[in-house]
């Protein structure tokens, strides 16, 4: 049964170009293509739920797909709510449990931190976490931090009140475990802009809990967000940022699109970092800039793009003094999150981001510069350059003062 | 000049003319159908589908509904993969006097169907997206029916049962005399037919009575003409009826991947029953009844509108549309007209086309003086020998897509396993909208009398879902000649002719998702392709074989 209001699928005229624009369609014949998956087979389920295709299971959900739709249909959400909807899920998955508990992850590895990262380097444990819990053992994983940024942040949370303009930092996972000094970046680019940092109670945004289905857990995590969130947005008026394009692209939309969850009260409130930095620049807030004298080559994530705002990361880009930039042709790394972690996927994960490692070889940068941080790994696992997040490289020109 | 000897023609291939060659040929009766245009082409095609209950009739017309119930009951069981047993509801809507709630069920109770009044939350539960402001609802046991499958099952029974049929063929003649009638007839390419046999069978529905005039007997239809609009997807699932007396746009039907909104009443002219076309403001009508029952309906994607002519009988001196019987009419025509050889069977329902059909074939029995007993209602028709488990078929086809396998079954019942073989070419997709392969569309050109793409749409599905032929017309216009059935040149006839079927349909609801569609659609035939510049060779002897 359908509810009539959410029907973009009737939209669709066939013109498959979606099709055309998927990245895993284009290296394997396993997965039918967007089209098919999504606003096609949806008649089919409405009609009959038993009529729902295993080979739903092989969408990233990158979204490309509903960039390249000019009937403005949402195909990755459609798959995204078929997959889980309808197609069985085990009774208990110990690797997706776990893949898709980040936070979980995030506090037991930054607490045994050298071990942790010295266990899921030793190849031993890599073949027995292939064997046993079909994670290949060709993929590298993030090494986590020792600590929380948010346990370093109240070294610098004294200095943010000294500030009249404010933003919450929606740091996310990523930053918490695996990468204090983006944070720090973060402040310091927030800092030379006149702008002070806080941090409010947040749980992982539920972008690896949609992906592996869980997703009334994603919808508690979303609740969670919300309320802590539009206290900070809707009582104070503050711009509400995040270093990640993923969790950005969540908490503005796949909240209300996906988890049916009211999030309007911070829908306004959200911006991806480089849209408020661009903001801010054009209120005249930019700080003075040292030249890096870097050649670098820039990757847009596909949700970033989708979320519409690889103009303003370029933008701010170009606005380094010294920035050697080389604009990569737009192409999916394959990784999309836990979906490159994974045994059954993990060649395909590879065969969609070969185009991209391919370019960056070709353009040869010193360091290649992503808004993502799972891009990121995979170009870092499957090239020799050195990834950059963009609030990184302004806060490298910047310079060293405090 | 061809010439065949048989006991039995039947005129007319939809679901009367199929179900009684069908009946004839279980009872051993040498027959041969002719059908000018396609199978399921005329009426039997061009209705809203609906399995019904009965209770549609049980206030005013007892013996219909009667009749109805029972033969839903049959149906059930031997057709099952031409039937889903949706269920459906007749609610009552603020402005509809109440009355004819009660007066319904108490009909129902009469003619032994089961009804039961439900409360109106439990209808909301059954059918959410139903009006909130419904007064009551009662349940009956409505569902839906393919009559394309239906009609084609029939008729594929009966060829298994060693009878013969020619579609695409016009009777031009009939020479009606005891001691052997000759039945004349031209196929399309011009072809001279002639057929020597015992009886003439005339089911050719409302163009029974240019039958009939062929033979120089008199008999008077009084076409009605029913349109109905066709709506993208599934809005509901199950039947739903307006409790009121019976008018225009009181029903919305699911059938397969759509839902239908019906009908209308018109009465035509005889003279224009080749010419139908749906009125602007007949759509109107369908779009704002169908509002009243599920909200929304009209922002939704028509895929197109068209009609169907009823085929009734006057026997007495009544002439309008709605109150003309919709029952069932024989005619021995020795007794009417000393024609000793010709039967006509007309009227009726496609409810009750096996009932007419088993009506006409034990008459056809008595005058021939051979034949056994009916078994139509006991046997199954092909694919539904045995009850269908989509789970153990999806099960069986491992490595096919599940939502292939689920619709060549829905469409095709237990005759899937002739056509999902484990050769790959058998499931490559060539409709996508309604998942056809091109096994199954082989399947259909070689076992299902298909003689073009317009025919495969009957049988498959192909361009019936909301692309409406845009990427599947000139896949499946290959394929007949990939299989041998046309030269490459007749294929784009093929193409050009499924095109301007398909456009008829769409015309009368251009607007919105559909105009898009069609607009990329003529983008693709007319700007990529040039359909428009093909000259087609007018000469019908040439486009044949290879």
């Amino acid at each position: 049964m359908i509810k009539l209001e959410n029907i973009s699928f009737d939209h669709c005229i066939k013109c498959t170009v979606c099709t055309i624009y998927c990245p895993v369609a284009r290296v394997t014949h396993l997965f039918p293509g967007p089209k098919q998956s999504g606003p096609d087979a949806e008649r089919l389920r409405i009609k009959n739920p038993g009529l729902v295709d295993e080979s739903l299971k092989y969408c990233t959900n990158c979204k490309r797909c509903e960039i390249a739709c000019p009937s403005d249909v949402r195909i990755a959400d459609i798959i995204q709510d078929a997959k889980w909807k309808y197609v069985k899920k085990g009774f208990f998955r110990p690797r997706d449990f776990f893949m898709s508990r980040t936070d979980l992850a995030g506090s037991l590895g930054t607490i045994f931190s050298p071990l942790a990262n010295f266990l899921f380097s030793f190849f031993p444990v890599k073949i027995l976490m292939d064997l046993f819990l079909k994670i290949p053992y060709k993929r590298s994983y993030p090494a986590y931090e020792r600590g929380t940024f948010r346990r370093k942040f109240k070294k610098l949370a004294a200095r943010q009140k000294t500030f009249e303009k404010k933003a919450v930092y929606f740091h996310g996972c990523y930053v918490n475990y695996n990468n204090h000094s983006l944070g720090t970046d973060l402040v310091r680019v927030m800092n030379a802009m006149g702008v002070g940092v806080e941090l409010v109670r947040e749980k992982c945004c539920g972008v690896p809990l949609i992906a592996n289905g869980y997703l009334e857990k994603a919808k508690k995590n979303a609740l969670f967000n919300i309320s802590s969130l539009s206290g900070a947005a809707a009582g104070k008026g503050l711009k509400i940022i995040s270093t990640s394009s993923s969790c950005t692209y969540a908490l503005k939309h796949e909240y209300s699109h996906l988890l049916d969850m009211d999030n309007t009260g911070i829908y306004n409130s959200i911006e991806y970092v480089t849209k408020f930095i661009f903001d801010r620049f054009e209120e005249g807030a930019r700080p003075p800039l040292r030249p890096v004298s870097i050649r670098a080559a820039y990757h847009s994530p596909c949700h970033l793009e989708r979320l519409g705002g690889v103009m303003y990361t370029i933008d701010l880009l170009k606005k380094i003094p010294g920035l050697d930039l080389i604009i990569l042709h737009s192409e999916c790394c394959g990784i999309s999150g836990t979906y490159g972690f994974k045994r059954e996927y993990y060649q395909i994960s590879q065969d969609v981001g070969y185009q991209l490692f391919r370019r960056i070889e070709e353009a040869d940068p010193e360091i290649v510069i992503t808004d993502c941080e799972t891009c990121r790994m995979q170009i870092e696992m499957n090239t020799k350059y050195r990834v950059m997040h963009p609030v990184s490289v302004l806060a490298m020109a910047l310079g060293d003062e405090r | 000049m061809e010439r065949y000897e048989t006991q039995a023609v039947v005129i007319g291939g939809g679901a009367t003319g199929a179900g009684t060659l069908r009946d004839l040929s279980l009872r051993g009766i040498k027959s041969i159908l002719i059908e000018k245009d396609d199978i399921a082409s005329g009426t039997t095609g061009r209705n809203h589908g609906l399995l019904h209950s009965g209770a549609r009739y049980a206030v005013k017309d007892l013996e219909s509904a009667r009749e109805c119930i029972s033969e839903n009951r049959i149906l059930k069981k031997i057709a099952r993969h031409c039937i889903e047993d949706t269920g459906g509801l007749f609610v009552t809507l603020p402005e509809d006097d109440p009355v004819y709630h009660n007066e319904l069920l108490e009909g129902c109770k009469i003619s032994d169907i089961n009804a039961r009044e439900i409360s109106i939350k439990e209808a909301l539960r059954l059918e959410p997206n139903l009006n909130h402001n419904i007064l009551s609802a009662i349940w009956v046991p409505d569902g839906t029916i393919d009559p394309f499958r239906l009609a084609a099952s029939n008729i594929l029974d009966a060829k298994e049962h060693g009878a013969g049929i020619l579609t695409h063929t016009m009777v031009t003649g009939l020479e009606l005399k005891s001691g052997g009638n000759i039945v004349r007839a031209a196929d399309e390419k011009g072809n001279q037919i002639e057929i020597r046999c015992d009886l003439v069978i005339n089911a050719a529905g409302v163009w029974g009575q240019h039958v009939c005039s062929l033979g120089g007997i008199e008999l008077k239809m009084f076409p009605s003409k029913g349109s109905m609009l066709i709506i993208d997807y599934r809005i509901n699932n199950i039947v739903v009826n307006r409790c009121r007396k019976p008018s225009d746009g009181d029903i919305i039907v699911p059938g397969d991947t759509v839902s239908l909104i019906g009908t209308t009443s018109r009465e035509i002219d005889y003279s224009r029953i080749e010419e139908l076309r749906v009125d602007d403001d007949e759509i109107d009508v369908l779009l704002e009844d169908g509002e009243k029952l599920i909200p929304n309906v009209s922002k939704t994607r028509a895929l197109r509108a068209y009609c169907g002519v009823r085929p009734l009988v006057a026997i007495s001196g009544e002439t309008m549309g709605r109150n003309i019987s919709r029952g069932i009419v024989l005619i021995d025509h020795s007794e009417r007209d000393g024609a000793e050889g010709l039967i006509t069977i007309a009227g009726g329902k496609l409810m009750t086309y096996r009932l007419m059909a088993e009506m006409t074939a034990d008459l056809a029995c008595s005058k021939l003086g051979t034949g056994g007993r009916c078994r139509t209602a006991k046997t199954p028709l092909p694919g539904s020998e045995k009850k269908i488990s989509e789970r153990k078929n999806v099960r069986a086809f491992t490595g096919i897509s599940q939502s292939v396998v689920g619709s060549t079954l829905y469409r095709h019942g237990l005759r899937v396993q002739d056509i999902l073989k484990r050769d790959k070419k058998n499931y490559r997709l060539i409709c996508e909208c309604e998942m056809v392969t091109e096994g199954e569309a082989e399947y259909a050109i070689k076992k299902l009398d298909v003689k073009n793409i317009i025919d495969l749409r009957r049988r498959t599905r192909i361009g019936m879902g909301p692309c409406q032929g845009e990427l599947c017309a000139y896949r499946s216009a290959g394929l007949f000649a990939d299989f041998g059935i046309y030269r490459p040149e007749k294929s784009i006839e093929l193409l050009y002719n499924f095109l301007e079927e398909r456009w008829k349909g769409i015309k009368p609801v251009l607007w919105g998702d559909g105009l898009r569609e069609s607009e990329f659609t003529y983008w693709i035939y007319e700007g990529l392709l040039g359909i428009g510049e093909i000259k087609f060779d007018d000469d019908p002897g040439d486009g044949d074989g290879v």
